[in-house]
């Protein structure tokens, strides 16, 4: 194989080598433009990352419903109707639309967004307060930080303990206070702490200052009767949210007398949108970086090709000599392509590594993502391959001019004497 | 060796058209050392081109150690460079970047000769021509007839069948002509067929046997006694 001809390898490096600062500026424009590429990807990934951190613990196929007012009359019912569900609407959901993988249903204390009063030996604290389904867990995920969640459990025997947020514990307890195990007071019930979770710098449904207790417990402990405040469900994976949310909506729409057309009644969010508005934004950030700096890169190759075809116009001679000397038009083909290769490759190389310290360096100042979404910039080895392999074959395509330029050196103009 | 008959070539300037050679027909037994002289624009560059498949004829025969010179591909011409001719120019021709001892390694490198092998050749022809202390100097520490030796070096390093020199002492001052001249002939007294271009007399004197070409086609061509150089050194 004459890839391995350590010889070749000694001419184009002999010939690179003769003059080092030419040669090296020849080069700037490749490690410039793959500093411009791999930081870009770079930043792009960190982007990714920052914002896979933020929603980290959300199911992205996941939709949340709950109950407005009407905006139009039906059925003898006035406008302005408000719509309360009944828990006995997650069985008939979940029996009619098989496509639902999880449905929590959730009740609040007091209206939506309103705080409760929770008191604890003289100290209180305005708090949101549920009743949760432990599945619950499964859509938007809870940080603890000691304890545990609600569990089937709690459900089952409608246990009086509760989940709180670590405002709400900061609120109720001094500082480095055992907060497992004690009582904490809601509307004159008392509820046993069994876990503190945090907020984990994503997106957050319920506030910081929450108490969750078991649905079960909340439906005997504040007379909730069979209401039900609002439905967090997960659709399985290759089902897409908006169908089974407008399938929702009409079941829903149907048994509360509800006007087909009526856009206000029932409240809901698709949480799948957001995940794609921001796969599609990092995709179009990653695209466009994959554009700008592949073209940067091509004007960067074309600029050791152009510093190549001086060359060998310099080298006519040299070429000529080689060519009595019985090198053949394939063998003067190759090395100004080695040239080309190894140059670019070289760069690409210095490029890389550069852009690797750059990287680290943004990674070590902003990479924790506290400010904005940006944690681990940095090119995956995928990336750099497919980069890389580019670059090395549009130097070879480019580098096509210079020696086909070489190889059409005739000897016998070579060598006549000026 | 060499045999030409009939050898014709023109070259286009323009809407005219010069004919350079207008039938040459010449043949070198091997081992001669033959002067190709003549007044420049005579054709004996041109001659030497085609001898060394650096160009082309219009029209007629060439044949070299029985071997055809037709319709060569430029890598068959390459590989027939290699393989049957050495170069040596006026200008000397060597590759500036290079040390002594890998200028002259080049055509075997072409050959496709393995590294060691080919360094331990081309130094013995260095050796040869009395420069192997010079052997990793690059061209431009040596003086002109240090490199036109390390040229004959080169062109012998192939092994091949004729030597072309191309006005081989046209950049030297008299007494590094006459060594140049002087290797040459020690080069043929071992059997090697040599063609000599040159327009000094003296030099021509130096070869076995003087071809005088003008205006494209042999005038003379005769055996003459050889006036060594060695005598001149």
């Amino acid at each position: 194989m004459w890839l391995f001809d350590r010889d070749l390898w000694i001419e184009v490096f002999h010939t690179l080598g003769k003059n080092m600062f030419r040669t090296f500026l020849t080069m700037l424009g490749v490690i410039f433009a793959m500093i411009i590429l791999m930081l870009l990807l770079g930043s792009s990934n960190g982007m990714t990352n920052g914002f896979d951190k933020i929603f980290a613990g959300t199911a992205s196929n996941s939709l949340f419903v709950w109950g407005q007012s009407t905006s139009e009359p039906y059925k003898g019912f006035e406008r302005g109707r408000r719509i309360r569900y009944k828990i006995e609407d997650a069985e008939i959901l979940k029996r009619e639309i098989p496509e639902i993988e999880v449905l929590a249903p959730r009740i609040e204390l007091g209206s939506h967004r309103s705080v409760v009063t929770v008191y604890r030996k003289g100290q209180t604290s305005g708090s949101s307060v549920y009743g949760d389904y432990p599945e619950i867990d499964n859509i938007t995920k809870k940080k603890l930080v000691e304890g545990r969640f609600l569990n089937q459990m709690d459900i089952e025997h409608s246990k009086k303990v509760c989940v709180i947020g670590e405002e709400t514990y900061k609120l109720l307890f001094e500082k480095g206070e055992e907060a497992i195990g004690e009582d904490i007071r809601i509307n004159g019930v008392f509820f046993s702490v069994v876990g503190i979770y945090k907020p984990n710098n994503n997106i957050n449904i319920d506030g910081e200052n929450a108490v969750f207790i078991p649905f079960t417990t909340f439906q005997k402990a504040f007379n909730s009767g069979d209401r039900m405040g609002w439905m967090a469900i997960a659709v399985e994976p290759n089902t897409k949210v908006p169908v089974v949310e407008s399938r929702i909506k009409d079941i829903l729409k149907n048994k509360y007398d509800i006007h087909p057309d009526d856009q206000r009644a029932i409240g809901s969010f698709d949480m799948s949108e957001i995940f794609n508005n921001i796969s599609s934004f990092t995709m179009v950030l990653r695209g466009f970086s994959y554009f700008v700096g592949l073209l940067t890169l091509l004007a960067g190759v074309i600029a050791i090709s152009n510093i190549l075809l001086i060359t060998v116009k310099e080298r006519t001679k040299e070429i000529g000599v080689r060519r009595a000397l019985g090198a053949t038009p394939r063998l003067v083909l190759r090395q100004i392509l080695m040239e080309a290769v190894v140059l670019t490759s070289f760069a690409g190389l210095v490029g890389f590594a550069i852009s690797v310290g750059i990287l680290a360096v943004l990674d070590s100042l902003w990479g924790s993502g506290e400010d904005f979404p940006f944690v681990k910039p940095m090119v995956s080895i995928g990336q750099f391959s497919f980069s890389f392999f580019w670059m090395v074959f549009l130097s070879l395509l480019i580098g096509l001019i210079p020696a086909i330029k070489a190889i059409k050196v005739r000897p016998i103009e070579a060598l006549r004497e000026e | 060796m060499i045999e030409i008959k009939d050898l014709h070539k023109s070259y286009r300037m323009g809407s005219n058209s010069l004919h350079v050679l207008k039938g040459i027909n010449f043949k070198a037994e091997s081992g001669e050392l033959v002067a190709i002289m003549g007044s420049s624009g005579s054709g004996k560059s041109t001659l030497l081109n085609i001898l060394g498949m650096l160009d082309v004829a219009d029209s007629g025969e060439y044949t070299l150690d029985n071997v055809p010179i037709k319709d060569l591909s430029e890598t068959k011409a390459a590989q027939y460079r290699n393989k049957f001719l050495g170069f040596i120019f006026q200008s000397f021709n060597l590759i500036n970047y290079k040390s002594a001892l890998e200028n002259v390694a080049l055509p075997l490198y072409y050959q496709k000769v393995g590294r060691k092998e080919r360094q331990e050749k081309a130094m013995s022809y260095l050796e040869k021509v009395g420069l192997k202390e010079w052997a990793t100097h690059l061209p431009s520490e040596l003086s002109g007839g240090q490199k036109q030796r390390v040229a004959i070096a080169r062109a012998m390093a192939a092994e091949p069948k004729v030597l072309l020199a191309d006005e081989p002492t046209g950049a030297l001052d008299s007494t590094t002509s006459y060594e140049v001249m002087d290797l040459i002939q020690k080069i043929n007294d071992e059997g090697n067929t040599i063609l000599v271009v040159t327009h000094e007399e003296d030099i021509a004197h130096m070869c076995k046997r003087i071809v005088h070409l003008k205006d494209g086609v042999i005038v003379e061509d005769k055996k003459i006694e050889q006036v060594r150089a060695q005598q001149y050194v």
